[in-house]
């Protein structure tokens, strides 16, 4: 099933392009990862798909099924977030913001759905400590769950792994496939880790300017594009 | 000792006294819950922007001889904030540059006007410092609507303002408008400021907003804490500092301040306590 479309789309940035005519479908359960140098427009991208950023040309179609507030969203961390004082209870509460439309408090139904997700993620322990207090690894898994609160159908990641350790990387690279597999979440996610993206995702686009590459791992494994990455190795 | 207590009692058999113990209260409650989420987006900035913004406007329907100038204040204070919440929010400027050019300019225009018509002559000091008598019937009752206003918008919305505060990008992509929070949180800050403008000094005022959010971060780590701790830690420094400036005649605005940086520094020590205990477990 067709959950979002890309066509022929353009996005400029303080008036330079950086993407230019871009267009791919992304089908129900597919785990899309988006590569590219920096400056390629990754992250523009994601808030075109997102609908926070108007493309400057073309058009981004999602299927009537996916409604926006029932997207899930990892967005990069930012300074203001790393000494924020809020329990990490409140902090995954807050992704069910979404499914309450103008009602003001949240339900008990709200409390149990940000439960279970503190469950799914292991951080059972953590739920009454400060957001501020955690390592890099236990903030990404916090945000992670908001993200899960907020997302039944389509999660996007911008860089989901950034300054965290080996091992705590492998663990969310984990986590994340289990919610593609198991949970049947479509993902999307921007990756620096060219290596990693290449063993979980089933679709990589490769973003360069007006010549970005769209397929399947396999097709982009046999490319120009995915062999320039990997000759080296 | 019993001096003392019987000269408190008296405070609040001075109409001028009640008014600024009660307006002044409410505001500094309003100033504290807006204060959490403004310093936690580092928009701390523009609460003193629009001080100054506030104290230009004054000086200048002040040199028309307006009957009530912040019939002429209000407004623009307001279209100020929201100038301002857009110059923070754009790249191309650099937001704390704009706010600095934004304030002394208001501070500048205010003083040349009141300068040259004379208008403030003596009370100069007093709108830049604040004064104790300055509270009228009308700012009280302004200040109680505007605690109400801020009160019901605070709990309706508490909620979304987290979600806003916490993680702007996040709440837009999920389907919450923040620019509409951000627009009233701004609105609101505004009007406070004004409002309070008067008794606390146009350059003081800022500290209502900035300093209980501060203080009770040293401590708190739940962001209902947070809000909860500020406006009780608001509302007991305004008091005291009020207080303190009707026993010894000290100038109101500055006390207050005081009293919030005494606050801040005890709050500081007893978090820097609680971290240190808590490394050792």
């Amino acid at each position: 099933m067709e959950l979002l479309k890309c066509d022929n789309v353009s996005f400029s940035y303080e008036n330079t392009e950086v993407i230019k005519n871009l267009s791919f479908t992304l089908n129900k359960g597919d785990y899309l990862c988006i590569v590219g140098e920096n400056g390629s427009g990754k992250s523009t991208l994601i808030k075109g798909l997102l609908g926070l950023k108007q493309p400057s040309d073309g058009k981004i179609i999602r299927s009537e099924g996916l409604k926006s507030n029932e997207t899930g969203y990892l967005p990069q961390q930012t300074p203001v977030q790393k000494d924020f004082p809020a329990s990490v209870f409140e902090v995954v509460l807050s992704g069910r913001l979404n499914s309450r439309g103008l009602k003001p408090f949240y339900s008990k139904k709200d409390k149990i759905a940000a439960e279970e997700n503190i469950e799914r993620l292991g951080i059972e322990g953590l739920r009454y400590k400060s957001y501020r207090e955690l390592s890099g690894g236990q903030q990404q898994r916090v945000l992670l769950a908001r993200a899960l609160c907020a997302s039944k159908q389509l999660l996007l990641l911008d860089e989901p792994v950034t300054g965290l350790d080996p091992i705590i990387t492998e663990e969310m690279y984990r986590l994340i496939d289990e919610l593609n597999k198991k949970e049947k979440i479509t993902i999307i996610m921007v990756s620096h880790d060219i290596g990693s993206s290449v063993k979980y995702a089933s679709h990589i686009l490769h973003l360069n300017f007006d010549n970005s590459f769209y397929g399947t791992k396999d097709e982009y494994l046999k490319s120009s594009e995915g062999k320039s990455f990997f000759v080296q190795e | 000792m019993a001096e003392q207590f019987e000269s408190i009692l008296d405070m609040f058999n001075r109409e001028f006294m009640v008014r600024a113990m009660v307006g002044g209260m409410l505001v500094s409650l309003c100033a504290a819950l807006l204060g959490v989420s403004l310093v936690l987006k580092r928009y701390s900035m523009i609460g003193d922007g629009l001080s100054h913004v506030g104290f230009g406007s004054l000086a200048i329907a002040a040199s028309l001889n307006m009957a009530a100038p912040l019939e002429l204040a209000m407004p623009v204070v307001v279209i100020s904030a929201f100038f301002l919440l857009r110059l923070s929010e754009s790249s191309k400027i650099k937001g704390d540059a704009a706010i600095a050019l934004v304030s002394t300019s208001a501070l500048a225009i205010g003083v040349m006007v009141a300068t040259i018509t004379k208008s403030m002559d003596s009370d100069i000091n007093s709108y830049l410092f604040g004064s104790i008598l300055s509270m009228s019937e009308t700012d009280m009752w302004f200040s109680i609507t505007l605690s109400v206003i801020v009160l019901v918008l605070f709990i309706l919305f508490y909620n979304k303002i987290f979600a806003v505060t916490f993680d702007e990008s996040f709440a837009k992509a999920t389907g919450t408008k923040a620019g509409i929070y951000n627009m009233v949180i701004a609105m609101l800050t505004a009007l406070t400021i004004v409002v309070g403008m008067k008794l606390m000094g146009s350059l003081l005022i800022s500290s209502l907003i900035i300093f209980p959010a501060i203080t009770s971060m040293r401590v708190c780590k739940r962001f209902i804490t947070v809000v909860i701790s500020s406006a009780i830690i608001s509302v007991v420094c305004y008091f005291t500092g009020l207080t303190i400036s009707y026993l010894h005649s000290t100038p109101v605005g500055a006390s207050i301040v005081i009293v919030n940086l005494a606050a801040l520094i005890i709050f500081s020590a007893v978090g820097l306590i609680i971290r240190l205990a808590g490394n050792r477990k």
